[in-house]
């Protein structure tokens, strides 16, 4: 066999993978089959860019496992990606990306639209992401990027969200939450019942906030709205005036020292709530997981002035065709249809099909996450660490009551830029 | 001639290196800060937008100011610290094996990762860190002092601990090299010790003391994870402001300050050689 023979027959791995027979025929017909034999779907490779919350070996050896090709993670938080999509966009396939990063990068047209035909459960999609309605039918809250707003296209290709549902998807909505402010209920001592508590003096030199401008801003206008310095037009879009006084209290609250820090990372948020640093401050629920895993009693206190939501979605690069799109596409059917809704729900997420994941979930644990109910047993975190003994409850109660709270929703604000650059004043003063 | 082709020949691949890694990526910085952005995609162009942006905002001049701050104050406490230390072993270590030997003591913490020597201060400064209890277990104070963490004097305290040895190390150097025949002869004209200190010692450790302050000082202004770690995210370095701005996708202000900042460091530096001439120094 000569050298340049051997390139063009099939390698030694087609070859086993197709059965000695199948071989000699392909072999021995066409030289461009095995050529193609070799796009097989087990060949893929998929890199799946999300935040720290999403990203999970445990979940990656799962789907590429069910899926027979290789499922890859990489963790960056939505900025990073979008950055990324922006100047390596090959070096993603999925992004898993926060609703409101459509707002700013849909534009850009890095993604391709998804056929909601091809999404096996599609339909059983929460209809707060399909048609922006709550689960009884009331509906949901427009302050800030409700993913609904920004969910449809009308063809593939626009530039401009479409206003109602069309086959067309901008991305497939995975998880979800209603967020709020997390507590030391040892280090308070008294129910806390509003998000005006955030600016309460008596707290002072105790209180941290997000140093992420979007979303900082956000839960310090929630607290400013229930104290009743201000009522705003809309707390996830802001008009300049009303950045402008939100920063002015906050400028003065920070010089008065009312603020210990403004965490960046999880791990600071952690840290912060389980050093006693801090007794209330806006966090993940995920953190307040990690801290309850370490020991330390905290809380992700639901509040009467209701809650922040925000979602995420898997969306298609779009470099993907052909054998890698159609891939990416099982990856997504596959990400819907329970282990990974299981998994995110023990850090307190949920899903966008809470039907599969009911299914994934033990009856005790779906009754605890979504149920609101008591704990029948011990309930355990996704690693495996008890995070809760059996007859407390989830703050905030059952899933239709926090999601039915959410007041508004993380945002791109139109004076988005704007507000950078108020938010880099306030930390700097 | 051909010693110089040969010495050119020896500095080429440093050369090389430096230009491509460190020449053509501030080249692109400098580029890109002329760019254009619409908030989302930046584009070829010579626009000074970026830079009326970054010279108009009075955040600026204030993060460049209190950089500035953290700049100065870490110097100075780390040259007393330093000069101190380099002074006691060169002058009063007689035996070179204990000079050596303590000198090495001084690097112990380097052991170690910056980041590890920087985190343990928190533990141990925070409100119910081991300071803290102890004071309050001792009856010193009633609760906890909160100033000692996440605040600046937190951010200064971790750079004298992190940059010391960097002011040490160039200062003991060139307090070595000066022959003791200077110092005896001090001596004997009827010299004081401070004397000796101000018109000896200072003058011949110059270089060293230059370098020191080159180290520390670039090191400090060119920071960001310290000041927003051990500030807990309440100060603004200028390389924390140019992350922000990075984090939001604003490139070309973020070089724009870039520039600014090489600008300052540029000046800085270059006051400090023209001060101290470090290479004919070196070369003695």
């Amino acid at each position: 066999m000569t050298k340049d023979d051997r390139a063009l027959r099939p390698s030694r791995r087609d070859v086993l993978k197709l059965g000695a027979g199948a071989a000699a025929l392909g072999a021995g017909s066409t030289l461009g089959a095995p050529m193609i034999w070799a796009q097989s779907l087990k060949d893929v490779t998929l890199m799946h860019v999300g935040p720290s919350y999403s990203i999970f070996p445990d979940i990656v050896a799962q789907a590429s496992a069910d899926l027979g090709f290789k499922v890859e993670m990489q963790n960056a938080w939505t900025a990073d990606i979008m950055a990324r999509m922006m100047s390596q966009p090959e070096s993603i396939d999925v992004a898993d990306l926060e609703f409101w990063a459509l707002q700013r990068i849909w534009r850009a047209g890095k993604l391709q639209a998804i056929d909601t035909t091809k999404i096996a459960l599609w339909d059983k999609i929460l209809p707060l992401f399909r048609s922006g309605t709550n689960l009884d039918g009331s509906p949901a809250s427009t302050q800030g990027s409700l993913p609904f707003e920004v969910q449809y296209v009308a063809a593939a290709g626009d530039k401009e969200f479409a206003a109602g549902p069309t086959g067309l998807a901008t991305m497939m909505p995975t998880i979800f939450n209603a967020d709020t402010l997390g507590l030391r209920p040892d280090l308070i001592g008294r129910p806390v019942e509003s998000w005006a508590e955030l600016l309460n003096p008596e707290f002072k030199g105790k209180v941290a906030l997000i140093n992420v401008p979007q979303i900082g801003i956000m839960d310090a206008a929630m607290a400013i709205e229930a104290r009743g310095d201000l009522t705003y037009g809309d707390k996830g879009n802001m008009t300049r005036e009303e950045i402008d006084k939100t920063i002015e209290i906050l400028t003065a609250l920070k010089q008065d020292g009312h603020f210990r820090a403004f965490w960046t990372s999880f791990d600071e948020s952690v840290n912060f709530m389980a050093s006693g640093e801090v007794v209330l401050q806006s966090m993940w629920s995920p953190a307040v997981t990690a801290v309850r895993g370490r020991g330390t009693d905290c809380v992700y206190q639901g509040l009467k002035e209701g809650y922040r939501g925000w979602g995420n979605g898997l969306g298609l690069m779009g470099h993907l065709e052909g054998i890698r799109l159609e891939a990416a596409m099982e990856y997504l059917n596959w990400m819907l249809t329970g282990p990974y809704g299981a998994f995110v729900a023990r850090q307190g997420y949920y899903s966008a099909v809470p039907e599969t994941t009911q299914a994934s979930l033990t009856p005790d644990e779906w009754d605890y996450w979504y149920g609101g109910k008591p704990a029948a047993v011990e309930i355990k975190d996704p690693f495996g660490a008890v995070m809760e003994n059996p007859g407390r409850a989830r703050d905030g109660g059952s899933f239709e009551a926090r999601v039915g709270g959410i007041r508004c929703w993380n945002a791109t604000m139109d004076e988005g830029e704007y507000l950078v650059k108020r938010w880099n004043e306030f930390v700097a003063a | 001639m051909t010693k110089i082709r040969a010495a050119q020949c020896l500095a080429s691949p440093m050369l090389a290196l430096l230009v491509a890694f460190s020449g053509a990526p501030l080249v692109m910085v400098v580029v890109l800060s002329f760019w254009s952005f619409d908030g989302l995609e930046y584009h070829p162009d010579f626009t000074l937008a970026n830079y009326v942006e970054v010279f108009s905002s009075p955040v600026t001049w204030r993060i460049f100011f209190h950089t500035a701050f953290y700049a100065a104050t870490t110097w100075a406490i780390t040259l007393v610290i330093g000069f101190t230390v380099a002074y006691y072993l060169v002058f009063h270590v007689r035996n070179l094996k204990i000079q050596i030997g303590l000198f090495l003591l001084c690097t112990i913490p380097f052991w170690t990762s910056t980041v590890i020597r920087m985190i343990s201060w928190i533990p141990f400064l925070g409100r119910e860190g081991l300071f803290n209890s102890t004071l309050m277990a001792t009856g010193l104070t009633d609760g906890p002092l909160t100033f000692l963490l996440f605040s600046d004097f937190a951010v200064i305290l971790t750079y004298v601990n992190l940059f010391t040895l960097f002011m040490l190390a160039p200062i003991f150097n060139s307090m070595a090299k000066i022959d003791r025949n200077v110092i005896e002869a001090a001596l004997d004209a009827g010299a004081t010790q401070g004397q000796i200190l101000r018109e000896v010692v200072i003058p011949l450790s110059r270089t060293g003391i230059a370098l020191g302050s080159i180290f520390v000082i670039t090191l400090v202004m060119g920071d960001f994870f310290i000041v927003r770690v051990m500030s807990g995210g309440q100060s603004t370095s200028v390389v924390s402001a140019m992350k922000n701005n990075i984090d939001q996708l604003y490139y070309p202000q973020a070089a724009a300050m870039a520039v600014l900042l090489i600008a300052t460091v540029i000046l800085l530096v270059g006051s400090i050689l023209r001060v101290v001439d470090v290479r004919a120094e070196l070369a003695r």
